[in-house]
């Protein structure tokens, strides 16, 4: 007998059902209740033969772009070796004291072609050569580019997760998944005309104010700069096309193309991201380029630096975790503003699908992160000990609080919602445990090691670390906390899935068994690698003990992902009550991409500060009133006047977004109404 | 109402996180400015002095060389043993001949000689020490010789570089932007032991504090190599009834050498000149 609250299958899938679903292969006249569509695939009903389409075309499309990249640079310059490059370098840094059109170095060290490419160095701007606008022109730069970045972030993300729900809609036949992606594609396309005109602000203001610097990275890119524009061009076609044929498009062989508009978005969009990466990375770590940055090699060379692939799988990895909170954030937006159950049930429905996504991609991004950070290791141990170990070592503290703040509000959600489903009751009493770990290892992990402290300060502490807490403050304290709260972040999204879920395979018991061994021993190496190695060894086994960590975290993840997978297979879906979450939770909801965005901008003070007083490290100096590393203070200010502009600029997509559903009654029927 | 509601909530939060970022120590990273130092009244010590300056700042060597395990611990090792180690293995493979020559090669050509355990992983006979001239660091001739005479002053072995000449008029970078002049290294034992904060916790001078043991008492106790021990690797050995990890363990990187000799003779003393 069912509660009086409760409503049968079918009324819950009429409760989700919007007006903007349509179509006769709606699954919701199937009476499929809402779940994880990864729970029922099966394979081999896939349809092979359009796929494999897919593929080969996107393999067209991957070769051909870089392929025209390296064709349109004129006169492709040979690969100089770096052992050829000392006599090249000798001869032009000689003449470097000149820098204004060097003539081709023609010494007798420059061999073939290498000798006759004209090596002009980098310029070399004094400050008087910096424009002066009246305000800090870092300033103005950081505000743009930022925003720029956000945007940039969130509309190159947000086609990835809708093409992948788009075709879990086609595979499923639900067509709830269809109407998601169509609206999270909605806002993204709404966005996109924002991210043109910051992209365009941001161009106009670093030529305005670095106009030596650009000069330098025009020369340094050359055409590639074209072919960026061009992708430009071809993305914001094919953005459109995607999402004003989405219902043109919708049915058999027709679908199939519209997915393949979306695939186009999604390689185009790839393709510019990795393409403006290499600006970045080239200014970090240069390559391509000799010791006084003349160009000695092709554009390969130069877009293909020692952090550029790291950089990419890093920023790849994060925005869909960030384009997940935005959406999330709108979800949550319409879900408060909902007025009937059954879009509270989409918008309720479409947050849970968004956090999905942000908290899962979010989940391997610290790894990511680490390889980042070893690749700049291996470019330049200063460079990493100036974002480690130096200065910039303090900001890490708000990172802490940041990611901290991130995981509560990803697991508050998780918690939340798990009282939608009636079998959650089963997981209800693990949440205090998972709780008291987080907030815990929370603590560990925000505890500094060293505090600038007075003579009288020190006395009081008894030292310049606490007797006690002066142990949390070292790295291995910090890796142990960190990698607590992933794992038991994952185990609080593990019970979320089960909540509504009864296992019917007979070896139910003995995975079960298998998902508990998995996490005890994870969480036993953890501790032990962390404790043992990272007090009680050399400093090279510390390192080398977060590798251990990481390969036990990642473990349970993957390894839960998949024992889930089978062990749920055919389960008795219990019935969920979508729309039923509290408003309180939908705050979580907006706190993701509130932090996410800080958490952005404090990682582009890190990642551009590493270059210390150099626009293009070790290469081309930075001579402006900027060239400071500004304190951490100031930066925080920064971050949350372009993190507050940047919520006011999205809650305005929102508002456009939902202008197109409102509809002004004519004047005469409205005064009829009004005379009945 | 919802807006204002959500736009209230992201406000606070994002406040939140700047109080944080302004409630920790303000640092700001200065570039390296150029500044002349006055060649016709430079000085051997000077000139030690300068390459000190360098040695904590524009050189960056400290990231690495300190007691971490990075990179050998200069601080503490006499470098004329150093040398001779060096020349005697059948692993060096530069042309070296003296201190001076040698600390030069180490920093030209990190790799002609690598002190065992501290190679690249994964190939130990390759210094990970970048070449001090190039970039990033790209110390000028005159600054390694500043360096090099700083080194051979630590140690107390002779200055063997010669001063640049005035012609040259060299261009010294600072890190710390400041004036260019030497680094003030305490005159007396007293100036030093105020210098680096020890009386806060220890019971010397005027001070009675309780925090670490009473160094006029137990100073005359010990021997000079043990207090220097004590210094510059606190944890080595723990007095009864004090704690470890309570004395920073970073003096050898603060310390001149000069200065941290005389607090040991200072203290073995008993706190008497």
């Amino acid at each position: 007998m069912m509660k009086s609250r409760e409503l049968p299958a079918g009324e819950i899938n009429k409760m989700i059902r919007v007006s903007s679903i349509s179509g006769p292969s709606s699954s919701t006249a199937k009476g499929r209740d809402i779940r994880f569509a990864g729970s029922r695939f099966g394979w081999h009903k896939l349809p092979w033969k359009k796929l494999s389409l897919h593929v080969g075309l996107v393999a067209i499309l991957m070769l051909a772009i870089p392929l025209f990249v390296a064709i349109s640079e004129p006169g492709s310059t040979p690969v100089l070796a770096s052992s050829d490059w000392s006599g090249v370098t000798q001869a032009v840094a000689a003449e470097a004291v000149t820098p204004a059109a060097t003539p081709a170095a023609t010494t007798d060290t420059a061999a073939g072609d290498a000798a006759s490419k004209e090596l002009i160095p980098a310029p070399q701007p004094e400050a008087k050569d910096y424009p002066n606008i009246g305000v800090s022109s870092r300033s103005v730069v950081w505000i743009v580019a930022q925003l720029h970045l956000y945007f940039g972030a969130f509309v190159l993300a947000v086609p990835i997760f809708v093409l992948l729900i788009e075709w879990i809609g086609v595979k499923t036949g639900d067509s709830r998944y269809e109407a998601m992606a169509h609206e999270f594609m909605k806002i993204s396309a709404t966005a996109y005309a924002i991210t043109s005109l910051l992209g365009g602000t941001l161009a106009f203001a670093l030529f305005l104010l670095y106009p030596d610097f650009m000069g330098y990275m025009m020369r340094v890119f050359g055409s590639q700069t074209l072919v960026y524009a061009a992708l430009f061009f071809s993305e914001s076609i094919v953005v459109y096309l995607y999402y004003y044929s989405w219902d043109a498009l919708r049915y058999g062989n027709a679908k199939w193309a519209h997915l393949t508009l979306g695939l186009l978005v999604n390689v185009v969009g790839l393709t510019l991201m990795v393409m403006s990466n290499a600006w970045a990375t080239f200014m970090m770590a240069p390559s391509g380029v000799n010791e006084v940055g003349a160009v000695t090699g092709n554009i390969w060379q130069i877009l293909k630096g020692p952090l550029w692939n790291a950089l990419n799988l890093h920023r790849f990895i994060a925005n869909i975790a960030f384009g997940g909170a935005v959406v999330g954030a709108y979800a949550a937006y319409r879900f408060l503003s909902s007025k009937t159950p059954e879009e509270k049930a989409h918008y309720d429905w479409m947050g849970y699908t968004a956090n999905f996504i942000a908290i899962l991609s979010f989940l391997p991004l610290p790894f990511a992160g680490y390889y980042l950070m070893a690749e700049v290791y291996a470019y330049s141990q200063t460079m990493g000990i100036t974002a480690m170990g130096g200065i910039l070592a303090w900001l890490f503290i708000v990172q802490a609080v940041l990611i901290g703040a991130i995981l509560l509000a990803g697991n508050y959600y998780l918690w939340s919602g798990m009282s939608r489903t009636e079998g959650s009751e089963r997981y209800q009493g693990y949440i205090k445990y998972i709780a008291f770990v987080l907030v815990t290892s929370f603590l560990v992990w925000i505890t500094p090691h060293t505090l600038i402290l007075s003579p009288a300060e020190i006395r009081l502490l008894g030292g310049a670390n606490h007797h006690i807490l002066g142990v949390f403050g070292i790295m291995p304290a910090k890796n142990i906390a960190v990698n607590l709260m992933l794992i038991f972040t994952f185990l609080s999204f593990q019970l979320f899935r089960r909540a509504d879920k009864v296992a019917v395979v007979s070896w139910e018991r003995a995975g079960n068994a298998l998902m508990v061994t998995i996490y005890a021993v994870a969480v036993f190496n953890v501790v032990f690698a962390g404790v043992y190695y990272g007090y009680f060894t050399n400093t090279l086994y510390k390192v080398g003990s977060s590798v251990m960590q990481v390969a036990s975290t990642l473990t349970v993840i993957i390894s839960g992902i998949i024992l889930d997978t089978y062990l749920y297979k055919g389960a008795r879906i219990l019935p969920s009550h979508w729309g039923k979450v509290t408003n309180r939770s939908q705050y979580a909801l907006f706190a993701l991409p509130v932090a996410f965005t800080w958490l952005m901008a404090l990682m582009g003070y890190v990642r551009s500060s590493v270059r210390t007083h150099w626009h293009v490290n070790n290469i081309m100096r930075d001579n402006s009133p900027d060239n400071f590393i500004p304190a951490i203070g100031y930066a925080g200010n920064m971050m949350t006047i372009v993190t507050i502009l940047f919520i006011a600029m999205v809650l305005f997509v929102f508002w456009v977004s939902t202008l197109s559903e409102k509809k002004q009654l004519p004047p005469e029927s409205s005064g009829q109404e009004v005379g009945q | 109402m919802i807006l204002l509601r959500v736009l209230g909530f992201s406000l606070l939060l994002t406040l939140f996180f700047t109080l944080v970022a302004n409630l920790l120590p303000q640092v700001e990273g200065d570039a390296p400015k150029a500044t002349k130092v006055d060649l016709s009244s430079l000085t051997p010590e000077k000139y030690a002095a300068i390459g000190d300056t360098i040695f904590h700042g524009k050189g960056t060597c400290t990231l690495c060389h300190n007691e971490r395990g990075r990179a050998p611990n200069i601080a503490v090792l006499n470098l004329a043993d150093e040398t001779k180690k060096a020349l005697a293995d059948a692993n060096y493979q530069g042309n070296a001949t003296d201190i001076e020559s040698y600390i030069h090669e180490s920093m030209l050509k990190p790799s002609a000689y690598v002190v065992p355990g501290f190679g690249k992983k994964g190939a130990p006979n390759v210094s990970p020490m970048p070449t001090i001239s190039k970039p990033p660091i790209a110390l000028s001739a005159i600054e390694i010789n500043a360096v090099i005479a700083y080194l051979q002053a630590k140690d107390g072995n002779d200055i063997t570089v010669p001063l640049p000449s005035a012609d040259a008029a060299p261009a010294v970078a600072d890190n710390s932007g400041g004036s260019g002049d030497a680094p003030a290294i305490a005159a007396t034992a007293e100036e030093a032991l105020n210098k680096y904060g020890c009386t806060a916790c220890h019971t010397i001078l005027d001070s009675e504090a309780d925090t670490g043991p009473n160094l006029k008492k137990v100073g005359p106790t010990l021997s000079e190599e043990f207090i220097r021990k004590s210094i510059i690797y606190p944890n080595a050995d723990i007095t009864k009834g004090y704690e470890a990890d309570i004395m920073p363990d970073d003096f050898a990187e603060q310390m001149n050498v000069k200065e941290l000799e005389m607090i040991v003779k200072f203290i073995r003393a008993g706190g008497k000149k």
